[in-house]
């Protein structure tokens, strides 16, 4: 029920709307929940709305330490 | 503690639990807006459909719930009622623009997560002037019941189990920031990690978890920086703060009336609540008397405790909430462990 998807802006419309793309499924959500959405941006998207952008960089920075645990324990 | 039924699905989906210690045990929590939801307010909405001819507008998770009498929104819909799947509460907007002539209900279940987008469809309505359209609101508070679970002498004398820590909702979190965990942190002493969804979120979660309870450090972490910050989403949190209120008080599901723990839609905007519009009436209603879901969700038993899992109460044909819902505790366990430890179950 919670759970909301990450996806790629790839298009704005008018009315804050914007069209999302999860490995070629394209869908159009509501932007009205979040601010400075650009095309290109990560979006978590919930029951048609963006709820909050993604941070690459903090992306990046969970992905290496995942690496690094499985590094020390593998 | 995993609050959130997303994170139990993830640990039985990835047979997390299978690589925990044996000194390790995970509680799963109430998390889960459909399996909260009291029968009565489900029997509320099909009654708005079914008696009062209003189109009702509901996510497809709550369909299926189990009402009283063996109803439900699907079999009142079969049976004719006007009950419309939405996948978002825009879609039922754009249904009352459509149907100017009928009554068109929004059924709103949800944490905070899903919360703004109510406040949302409430405020383009009105910009919209729409006068067929209302919202009949249960939407609940993810702080309050982690509150509950610990300190309520009702949740007490139900039966709950001592939690040393709480792995924290993670799309919730991206809502309402990692700041109202601090409180009872704090009050509680126990050590919150917010987490992903994703499998080794979780794992590092309980990692970061143990390594406070074995340092005696009671501090709220956030795992889930990708997304969560420790303000969350103020754009979002005003818009709510705009539309809702407090309830003095709600009835969740197996943990009885929980104080300020939910919303309603202030007097502003009464022209939307489907409460005021239609002077619904909530009748509490007992559950099944052989149905767990009420332990279940307090921790106290586990799926295979309940003398219906697997047998009366399947996904297909649930009895109680948790199995309904793709996120419940016994949906999990059913769909990827009820074979697991069937030589550990004690029966």
């Amino acid at each position: 029920m919670c759970l909301a998807i990450p996806v790629q802006v790839v298009e704005l419309l008018a009315d804050e709307m914007a069209i999302v793309d999860l490995a070629g499924v394209r869908k159009e959500v509501s932007l009205k929940l979040v601010d400075g959405v650009r095309v290109g941006d990560y979006v978590i998207v919930h029951v048609g709305y963006a709820l909050q952008k993604l941070d690459p960089a903090e992306a990046e920075r969970t992905l290496l330490l995942f690496e690094e645990i499985a590094r020390r324990t593998g | 503690m995993e609050f959130c039924g997303g994170h139990t699905h993830t640990i039985f989906r990835y047979g997390l639990a299978d690589l925990l210690p044996p000194n390790v045990r995970m509680i799963h929590g109430p998390g889960c807006p459909v399996c909260v939801l009291p029968i009565g307010r489900v029997d509320n909405a099909i009654e708005l459909a079914a008696g009062r001819g209003a189109v009702v507008c509901a996510y497809g998770d709550c369909l299926r719930i189990p009402a009283s009498g063996g109803a439900s929104l699907l079999k009142a819909k079969a049976a004719g009622a006007d009950i419309r799947m939405v996948y978002s509460s825009a879609d039922a907007v754009r249904t009352a623009r459509a149907l100017p002539d009928r009554e068109v209900v929004f059924f709103a279940v949800g944490f905070e997560t899903t919360t703004p987008a109510t406040a949302v469809a409430i405020l383009d309505a009105e910009t919209l002037g729409l006068r067929n359209f209302t919202v009949f609101c249960n939407h609940v508070l993810t702080p309050s019941a982690i509150q509950n679970l610990l300190e309520s002498r009702q949740v007490r004398d139900l039966g709950t189990v001592p939690i040393d820590g709480f792995i924290g909702p993670a799309h919730v979190s991206t809502v309402i920031g990692t700041r109202p965990y601090e409180f009872f942190a704090e009050e509680y002493e126990k050590p919150v990690v917010i987490a992903g969804f994703e499998p080794l979120d979780v794992m590092d979660a309980i990692r970061r978890l143990l390594k406070q309870i074995n340092e005696g450090r009671c501090e709220v972490e956030n795992e889930f920086t990708r997304a969560v910050t420790r303000d969350g989403n103020q754009k979002a949190q005003r818009l709510v703060a705009e539309v809702f209120e407090l309830r003095r008080s709600f009835e969740w599901r197996g943990l009885g009336e929980v104080p300020y723990s939910a919303l309603r839609i202030k007097a502003r905007y009464a022209a939307f609540d489907a409460e005021r519009r239609f002077g619904i009436v909530y009748r509490p209603v007992p559950d099944n008397q052989a149905c767990e879901c009420g332990a279940i969700l307090r921790g106290m038993k586990r799926p295979v405790d309940c003398p219906l899992f697997a047998t009366a109460c399947t996904p297909e044909s649930a009895i109680g909430s948790c199995m309904v819902s793709p996120e419940g505790a016994c949906a999990a366990y059913y769909t990827y462990g009820r074979h697991r430890d069937v030589a550990e179950s004690p029966r």
